[in-house]
């Protein structure tokens, strides 16, 4: 209860994918992927988690990387928060990535960390699951034997919980070509002790012809899971956008965690409630001047 | 070579390069041949019967060496004291291992001690302990209720005192007055964060039947008298280290179990054994802050003279007394009710009480934030209520400037006050009106700004043993100091002070060099080892500079006068005739007769030509115990911003002019006030210990107490006035808490005043996001419904 030091574990640095996968195997459930650590360990040194073994990724090559891909990007999993908010593709092609990568903690973790981490650790509070459900993106999911892609929309299935398979490593995450004139961006109100996200908002838009012909809402901290908020993102397509579109969108931020929202020593469900709607507003706001400006 | 004094200027901070670079040894860094490891099992129950104490599996596990419940050694262990005693006080048995009932989640059951400690910490898990769960209070007010649960037999209700202070007759005054407001005042519960947690290494020899205790702490010596008085380890065969410690802020100001427990663990194996707290561990068993339920009012007149303020106090204790708990909330908090202010009716009553909570004690300003809280508060809330600006009462209720003691109604006479300078600087530094101007403007757009002021004068350089005495102090608070001068002319500098981060080993080489005119590469400061200076109080209240360094003056003075006496014998002058400037000994007008510092110290060693009786040697040792407390004083002004759709408070601006008299090291001090502001702005914003009504800390770890970092603080603006005291001979009054005493009420004033024109006036910390954003929305919801009934009488009435 009181301890900093973690149980007794194995430890395995494999060099492969399909080592790792096999290895997940071999424990049946009893082993963690280690992908930056900032989540896990600390959970490991309260015994809040006792994993049998941990199976560290970081000595498989080819994990790192955040490239052009079909006029999307490709972003390897075992890519770092820090290396997201450095890069000008990721600020070009996907804002909300590169802001979100640099609201998470502070800069240890973000040297630290990784996008793949954060995703398959799924926080309910967590940053970036917000924003890869706003970017409509998928995430590669490799056993040894098969590889697949899951929708961001179905990966995120509880608190804590996700489309990942027992034997899977989640090693790509890939987020489509937004489109010219489109814009993106993340609004966060950070609980001042972990920095994690009360409340977090990403937003994507898309504006042709002075209309809104897309919207993608991803909402986290504020649910036991991330979520997008369809509801809002009908309001804003087909119209044109503006203040009161955003207004009246905002509105409906988040209505679909009714009676879901998160309520503890930090936050009351009451306000996470007004707040998802507050943040849902900043962050179309900010990204209509994105995709307009 | 340094010539002349460097007293007020900033030199740099001898002590960083060893801190920043790695090299400084904390406990953690002390490993002794054949050390163990000790983990301990701590109560999972706020309140709860021990049945039973199995300690068979976590003896056979691998690498235990031995364990101890509290029923094993509860006879070497004795019972942990409190250090400071009100009348009528209750003293409760406080077992540094429980053994029959557990009253916190915390409280240790039992210890493990391993090999390694991992073993340590794995075999913890493995004692298997039978409660009875009882009931648990955490509220001290809910505490004193009829049917509350008891948790010490002998402190009935849970009440361990009742204490009272006052000056004048408030009851008459308020009902003379025009006017009267009353609030509940909630000072939360603060849990201190040092970055170094606590720690203890100890060692036993066998031979010498010496203990030698490694501690994090602030009192080395206290550690000394109180480790012997509660062992019964004789007092001369105990050596305590405090080696460098990483931060303390009052939280390492005690006896703690660990301390005790180490030190019996290690003499009955007969081999070193080492504790090192966790973080989580420290938030459960290292003492907390605060923590006071007010009711309080001042009474005053229309024209905005205030004639009274009265409080009655919840403080709450926790499970037990730690040693200077009963000093705080009373002492500490109550002499000082009148402030700043011509005060002449003040009524103060205290109950001390138990809850299934960590213990309370000091934390940093200690008694002294939570009463420029209620005055501050109730100053501003007495000026809304006459209608006149805050500034303006401020400044009309002032003392007038006095150099040499004045007496306040609660019988205890500040040293030197001008208190409206620094009120004036620091509005000049904020530019008043031009702020009413802007807030005016940014009310117009919706945008909610608000300033805050608060005035203060606090107690410090916590020393005069008999006046302490007569008001419970367990242990005399001089302060003592050794000045050992080397043949060669290098100077070690011993201090029963005991700095953890105040940079005295600059400071106090400041003072020495300037006195004997030596380099200051020349001068050593040694402290934190019982076996180096014998005796000492340590390192609290402000007191260190204002006491210990006036120690040090006092043994210098000795220093330089037996080396006159020595040089005016060389040159055969009379010694008056003698003067010692810079490092010189000479005599004026005659320009061939002088010695150099070197010259005069040599012949003090080489002793073959000293005045007649005279000693060989140049060293000197001073016990140093002032007339009187020093108070310091001063102005903090804070303006924050609310944010309407979140209610995120940010502060915009944070001004701090302080009177601390006169300063050795103004950066330092600089530092001291920086570091105490931001303390005082995490509480006012976001820090808060949170307790289950069932007991349990909901904010047990870093990831929900919310220590302020750099993005919750604005860049500081800070003056000085200089008003000495002639309570020493330095004129120095201390300067290690006037942010936390000042800060909070500021940053609340100013939060309040951002909302007053919705019709908010009053809000309890921390001023969370939600707690401003649920006062920003029922406050537009009232004033809605106001303008609807107005809106509804107006159409009645047509």
């Amino acid at each position: 209860m009181t301890t900093s030091i973690a149980s007794p574990f194995e430890y395995h640095s494999p060099e492969t994918v399909e080592e790792a996968s096999r290895l997940l195997s071999r424990y049946g459930g009893g082993a963690r992927l280690l992908a930056g650590g900032h989540s896990l360990l600390p959970l490991m040194k309260l015994r809040l988690a006792s994993p049998e073994a941990l199976i560290d990724l970081g000595r498989i090559g080819g994990l790192s990387y955040i490239r052009e891909d079909d006029g999307g990007l490709a972003i390897g999993a075992m890519t770092t928060y820090a290396e997201i908010v450095r890069s000008e593709l990721a600020a070009a092609a996907a804002p909300a990535l590169a802001e979100a990568a640099g609201e998470v903690a502070d800069t240890p973790v973000r040297n630290a960390g990784t996008i793949g981490g954060s995703l398959a650790h799924a926080d309910p509070a967590g940053d970036l699951p917000a924003v890869v459900l706003a970017l409509d993106a998928e995430l590669v999911a490799r056993s040894a034997r098969a590889s697949r892609s899951i929708p961001a929309d179905r990966f995120f299935r509880d608190f804590m919980t996700t489309a990942l398979r027992g034997n899977e490593v989640l090693t790509e995450i890939r987020v489509p070509g937004q489109g010219a004139s489109s814009g993106s961006a993340y609004a966060k109100l950070a609980n001042k002790a972990s920095h994690y996200a009360v409340v977090g908002v990403a937003a994507a838009v898309r504006v042709e012809d002075g209309v809104c012909t897309s919207a993608r809402i991803g909402i986290t901290g504020a649910g036991p899971h991330a979520v997008r908020s369809r509801r809002a993102e009908r309001i804003l397509v087909g119209k044109a956008p503006g203040e009161s579109s955003i207004r009246a969108a905002a509105q409906r931020g988040g209505v679909e965690l009714a009676g879901q929202f998160n309520e503890d020593v930090h936050a009351s469900a009451e306000y996470r409630e007004d707040m998802a709607r507050v943040f849902t507003g900043r962050a179309l706001a900010a990204a209509f001047e994105r995709a307009m400006g | 070579m340094t010539t002349g004094t460097t007293i007020g200027t900033s030199v740099i901070r001898r002590e960083d390069a060893r801190l920043i670079t790695g090299n400084a040894t904390y406990v953690d860094d002390i490993k002794l041949l054949g050390m163990a490891h000790m983990a301990i099992v701590r109560s999972p129950h706020a309140h709860a019967n021990i049945l039973n104490v199995d300690v068979t599996r976590a003896a056979n596990a691998p690498g235990v060496a031995a364990v101890f419940t509290g029923a094993d050694i509860q006879e070497q262990l004795g019972s942990l004291p409190a250090g400071w005693v009100l009348p009528d006080m209750k003293m409760p048995n406080h077992p540094p291992i429980a053994f029959e009932r557990v009253r916190y989640v915390g409280d240790a059951v039992a210890v493990v001690v391993a090999e390694t400690p991992q073993a340590a910490a794995d075999a913890v898990g493995l004692v298997d302990v039978d409660y009875e769960d009882l009931p648990a209070v955490v509220n001290a007010e809910e505490a004193t209720q009829e049917g509350a649960p008891q948790l010490h037999d002998d402190a009935p209700g849970n009440v361990d005192f009742e204490w009272e202070v006052g000056g004048g007759d408030y009851e008459a005054a308020s009902a003379d007055a025009e006017v009267v407001v009353r609030q509940r005042l909630i000072n939360q519960r603060l849990i201190p964060n040092p970055i170094e947690e606590r720690g203890v290494v100890a060692d036993y020899n066998r031979g010498t039947n010496q203990i030698t205790l490694w501690t994090s702490t602030q009192i080395p010596h206290l550690v000394r008298l109180l480790f012997s008085a509660v062992t019964g380890h004789p007092e001369h065969q105990v050596r305590v280290v405090a080696p460098e410690v990483g931060g303390g802020f009052g939280c390492k100001l005690y006896i703690y179990a660990e301390e005790v427990i180490c030190g019996v663990v290690a003499k009955i194996l007969a081999r070193p054994i080492k504790w090192i707290s966790g973080r989580q561990e420290g938030y459960l068993a290292t003492t907390h802050g605060r923590d006071h339920i007010a009711d309080v009012e001042m009474c005053g007149n229309r024209d905005g003279t205030i004639t009274g303020i009265k409080t009655t106090v919840y403080a709450n204790l926790g499970a037990y007394l730690s040693t200077f708990a009963p000093g705080i909330p009373t002492v500490l908090f109550g002499f000082t009710l009148g402030g700043p202010y011509r005060m002449p009716n003040v009524s103060c009553k205290v109950y001390g009480v138990f809850t299934n909570t960590t213990p309370v004690d000091a934390y940093r300003g200690a008694g002294r934030p939570e009463c420029t809280y209620v005055i501050e508060r109730l100053v501003d809330m007495f000026s809304q209520e006459v209608g006149r600006d805050p500034v303006a009462v401020r400044r009309k209720n002032f003392i007038p400037r006095f150099s040499n003691g004045h007496e306040v109604s609660t019988g205890v006479t500040y040293d030197s006050g001008n208190y409206g300078p620094a009120l004036d600087r620091a509005l000049e530094i904020l530019d008043y009106r031009g702020f009413r101007e802007e807030q005016r403007a940014a009310r117009r757009e919706g945008r909610l700004l608000g300033v805050g002021l608060s005035s203060y004068v606090e107690i410090c350089g916590i020393a005069p043993s008999a006046v302490a005495a007569s008001l419970g102090a367990g242990a005399g608070l001089w302060e003592s100091s050794t000045v050992r001068v080397h043949p060669t002319g290098k100077v070690a500098v011993y201090t029963g002070t005991s700095p953890h981060g105040q940079g005295h080993q600059t400071s106090f080489t400041q003072i020495a060099s300037s006195e004997l005119g030596v380099p200051l590469e020349d001068v050593e400061v040694f402290h934190g080892d019982t076996d180096k200076q014998q005796m000492g109080t340590g390192t609290f209240g402000s007191r260190s500079v204002a006491v210990g360094g006036t120690a040090l003056y006092m043994s210098l003075q000795k220093v330089v006068e037996k080396a006159k006496r020595i040089a005016a014998h060389q040159m055969d002058v009379p010694h008056r005739q003698v003067t010692f400037e810079n490092g010189v000994f000479y005599v004026e007008d005659i320009q061939e007769r002088q010695m150099s510092w070197g010259d005069v110290v040599g012949e003090a060693y080489a002793a073959k030509n000293l005045p007649p009786q005279m000693e060989p040697g140049l060293e000197a040792v001073t016990f140093f115990d002032p007339e009187n407390f020093t108070w310091p004083f001063g102005t903090h002004i804070a303006v924050v911003e609310v944010d309407p759709d979140t209610g995120e408070t940010k502060v915009l601006r944070y001004i701090a002019v302080d009177d601390v008299g006169n300063v050795i090291n103004p950066m330092i001090v600089d530092g001291m006030v920086h570091g105490g502001v931001a303390q005082g702005i995490g509480q006012a914003l976001q820090e808060q210990a949170v307790y289950s009504e069932n007991g349990q800390l909901l904010s047990g770890s870093m990831m929900d107490y919310a220590v302020p970092t750099a993005e919750d603080i604005p860049s500081y603006e800070t003056d000085r006035t200089v008003t000495p005291t002639r309570v020493n001979p330095l004129g120095v009054k201390g300067a290690g808490e006037t942010g936390t005493i000042a800060c909070s009420p500021a940053v609340v004033n100013a939060a309040v005043d951002a909302l007053s024109h919705l019709g908010v006036k009053h809000l309890d910390m921390p001023l969370t996001s939600e707690k401003m954003w649920r006062s920003v929305r029922d406050a537009k919801a009232a004033l809605r419904a106001v303008r609807r009934e107005r809106a509804i009488a107006g159409r009645a009435s047509n």
